[in-house]
C-alpha cells in the first residue's frame, strides 16, 4: 500500500488526483464550517482589546478586509483550481519560496484553529459535567474529539464535509434561536445594551488593537479555495460558496455582537479565559432551553470547525510534500479513500499538545498571525497575477471588480492589524516572525535542491508576460 | 531549451531529519515561548483609588476599600457578574488587569524591520527561483 501511494504522489512523475465530489454547498460548507465557531469563542478577546464598541468597529472593519479577500481569492481560485488554494497560487505567481511560507502559513493557521476548537470542545464537557455537579477533567474529550474527527478525514472528503453542513447549519440555527430568544423588540426587557455599554476603555488607540481578534470573526473562509481540485465546477461553485459564506459570517457576527454585548460586562466578555461568550450570554438569560441550545451550538460549532481544519491543513501539507517542498513520504494519497492520510495523521499531535499545553487566546493569535501573514500575500499575488496574465490572456472563471482598489485596501487593513497585534501580543508576534525567518532560510539554502523546477508550474497557460 | 534540473533523492533519514527539524521549530520557537510564560498578554495590574489586597499565604486576597462602585460597575453590570457567578472580590481579579499600550519606538521599529526585511527576503529569492522555474517550462 505504502510503495503504490509513494509511486503515485511523485516518483513517477504522475499523481493520482483527488475525487470531484464537491459543490456550492459544501464549498459554504467548508468556509462557514470552520470559521463560525468564531462567533463562539474567540472574537470577545477583541472587546478586552478595545471594548464593546471598539470589537464592533473591528468586526466591520475587518469584515470589508475579508470582502477583499473573497473578492481576489475567487478570482485567482477559480482559475488555479488545483488543491492546496494560495500554496497552488504562489507556486504560479510568485515563486517557490513564497509558495513554502503560504502552505506554512495555512498548515499553521488550520493547525492552531483546530488546536483552540478540541480545547474549547473539551473545556465545554467539562462545564456540561459541572452544572450537574460531576467534575471530570477535559483533557481526555479534547482527545476524543480530535482522534475522531482525524478518523473521519482519514476516511473521505465527501463524508467529512457532507457532516460539516449538518452541523454548521444546526450552529448558525443556534444563533438565531438565541437572538429570537432574547427579544431583539423589546430592547429592555432582557438585553441591557444602554446599562452595560460604556465609552471606549482605551480610545481610538483600543479600537485599532482590536482589530487583532476582529479578524477571528471570519478567520478561515479562503479555507473554501482548499479544496478546489475537489469542486465539480471550480467557475461556479468557488465563487458562490465562498460569497454567500462571508455573508453568512457577517449576519452571524453581527447578531452575536449584539446578544452577547447586551447581556455580560465587557471586562467579562474580554476576559483571557472566557470561553464561550455566547453559551454565557444564554446563561444568564435564565432560560434553561436557551442554555442547552447554545451549548450544542457551541459545541457543534467547535467541531464543524476542528473537522475542516483538519481537512484544510492536511491538503496544504499533503500537497507541499506532493512537490517536494517537504520530504515526499507526504505526498501520498490513501489508494481506498483517496485522501493525504499521512498528512492528516502527522499534524495531529501538534494540534493536540498545543491544545493540551496553551491558553486560548494564545492559541488562537498564532492562527491569526498566520492567517493574516496569508492575507498580506494576496494583495502582492494578486498584482503580479494581473501583470503577468492580463484580462483576456487566460480563461478566468471570474474577475473580480474595481481592481487595484481591493488589492490596495487589503494591504492597508493587513499592516493596520500588525499594529494591532503588536499592541498587546508584541512577543508573540515577533516569535511568529522568527518562526517564518528561520523556515524561509531552512528552504531557500537547503531544501530547494529537492524540488522538481518545471513542476511548479502546472497550469496550461502561456508564459507570464515580461519573463 | 533550459536543461532539466535533476533533484538529488532524498533517503529516509533525509526525511527523517527535516520533518525532525520542522517539529523542533514549532515547539522551540512557538511552544516554548509561551509555555515559559515569556510572550504571553501584556496586561497590567491598575487598582482604582482607595483599593489595595494583601496577598494570604494560600494565593487568596485580602481586599480593603473594594466595592461595585470602586470597579466602576453599575447595578446593572454587578447582577450580571453575580448571575455568572463572581462576587465582587472574583470580578476585581478580571476588572483590575488592563491592557498595556504604552508603545515603545525602538520596538515597534524593530518589528517593522523584522516583517519588512522578511517579506524583501522572500520576494528576492522567489523571484529568483521563479525565473528558473519558467526558464525550465518554457525555453
Amino acid at each position: 500500500m505504502d510503495r503504490e501511494a509513494t509511486a503515485v504522489a511523485g516518483e513517477t512523475g504522475s499523481h493520482v488526483g483527488l475525487l470531484k465530489v464537491l459543490g456550492p454547498v459544501h464549498v459554504w460548507a467548508l468556509g462557514v464550517g470552520i470559521v463560525l465557531v468564531g462567533e463562539f469563542m474567540g472574537w470577545n478577546y477583541g472587546v478586552g482589546k478595545g471594548g464593546a464598541f471598539g470589537a464592533l468597529i473591528s468586526c466591520f472593519v475587518i469584515g470589508i478586509l475579508y470582502t477583499c479577500v473573497a473578492m481576489i481569492d475567487s478570482e485567482i481560485t477559480s482559475t488555479v483550481a488545483a488543491a492546496g488554494g494560495q500554496y497552488a497560487q504562489a507556486k504560479h505567481t510568485i515563486g517557490p519560496l513564497m509558495a513554502f511560507n503560504v502552505g506554512l502559513y495555512m498548515v499553521l493557521t488550520y493547525t492552531m484553529l483546530n488546536a483552540s476548537d478540541i480545547q474549547v470542545a473539551g473545556q465545554l464537557v467539562q462545564i456540561a459535567a459541572g452544572n450537574m455537579n460531576v467534575t471530570i477533567p477535559w483533557q481526555p474529550y479534547t482527545i476524543l474529539c480530535l482522534a475522531l474527527l482525524t478518523l473521519l478525514n482519514y476516511r473521505g472528503v465527501l463524508a467529512t464535509l457532507s457532516v460539516n453542513f449538518v452541523i454548521t447549519a444546526l450552529a448558525f440555527l443556534s444563533i438565531l434561536v438565541l437572538f429570537i430568544g432574547v427579544k431583539p423588540w423589546a430592547p429592555h426587557e432582557v438585553l441591557l445594551h444602554s446599562q452595560l455599554l460604556t465609552a471606549l476603555p482605551y480610545g481610538w488607540l483600543g479600537v485599532l488593537a482590536s482589530f487583532h481578534f476582529g479578524i477571528w470573526y471570519y478567520l478561515g473562509i479562503e479555507g473554501t479555495c482548499q479544496s478546489a481540485e475537489e469542486v465539480r465546477s471550480p467557475g461556479r461553485a468557488l465563487p458562490l460558496g465562498t460569497m454567500t459564506g462571508m455573508i453568512t459570517l457577517l449576519i452571524a457576527a453581527a447578531i452575536t455582537w449584539y446578544v452577547v454585548c447586551g447581556l455580560l460586562p465587557w471586562e467579562y466578555i474580554g476576559w483571557d479565559a472566557e470561553l464561550a461568550p455566547l453559551y454565557d450570554a444564554a446563561r444568564v438569560t435564565g432560560s434553561s432551553t436557551l442554555t442547552v441550545i447554545l451549548f450544542i451550538g457551541t459545541l457543534f460549532s467547535a467541531i464543524a470547525s476542528a473537522n475542516g481544519c483538519i481537512n484544510d491543513a492536511a491538503r496544504a501539507w499533503f500537497s507541499m510534500g506532493r512537490d517536494r517542498y517537504l520530504p515526499i513520504w507526504f505526498g501520498a494519497v490513501h489508494p481506498k479513500y483517496r485522501t493525504p492520510f499521512r498528512s492528516i495523521l502527522f499534524l495531529t499531535p501538534i494540534a493536540a499538545i498545543f491544545a493540551l499545553y496553551i491558553p486560548l487566546a494564545e492559541i488562537i493569535t498564532f492562527s491569526i498571525l498566520s492567517g493574516l501573514l496569508n492575507y498580506t500575500f494576496m494583495p502582492i499575488n494578486m498584482w503580479k497575477f494581473r501583470r503577468k496574465w492580463p484580462i483576456g490572456s487566460i480563461r478566468r472563471g471570474f474577475e473580480h471588480p474595481f481592481h487595484p482598489i481591493p488589492a490596495g485596501v487589503l494591504l492597508t487593513l493587513c499592516v493596520a492589524t500588525f499594529f494591532a497585534i503588536y499592541l498587546g501580543y508584541g512577543r508573540q508576534l515577533l516569535s511568529m516572525m522568527l518562526f517564518y525567518i528561520v523556515a524561509s532560510a531552512w528552504f531557500a539554502f537547503y531544501r530547494y535542491r529537492y524540488v522538481r523546477r518545471g513542476d511548479q508550474f502546472s497550469m496550461p497557460w502561456p508564459r507570464p508576460q515580461g519573463y | 531549451m533550459a536543461t532539466e534540473y535533476i533533484p538529488p533523492k532524498q533517503g529516509v533519514f533525509g526525511q527523517f531529519f527535516d520533518v525532525t527539524f520542522l517539529l523542533g521549530l514549532v515547539f522551540v520557537v512557538l511552544f516554548l515561548p509561551i509555555w515559559l510564560g515569556i510572550a504571553v498578554p501584556s496586561r497590567v495590574e491598575k487598582l482604582p483609588p482607595g483599593v489595595s489586597y494583601t496577598t494570604n499565604a494560600d494565593g487568596t486576597r485580602d481586599w480593603t476599600g473594594l466595592s461595585w462602585d470602586a470597579l466602576k460597575q453599575n447595578p446593572t453590570m454587578q447582577a450580571q457578574w453575580e448571575k455568572l457567578g463572581y462576587t465582587k472580590e472574583t470580578a476585581a481579579a478580571i476588572i483590575t488587569m488592563p491592557f498595556d499600550y504604552k508603545i515603545d519606538v525602538m520596538g515597534v521599529g524593530l518589528t517593522i524591520i523584522i516583517i519588512c526585511g522578511y517579506f524583501g527576503f522572500m520576494l528576492v529569492v522567489s523571484e529568483k527561483e521563479y525565473r528558473q522555474v519558467i526558464a525550465e517550462k518554457f525555453d
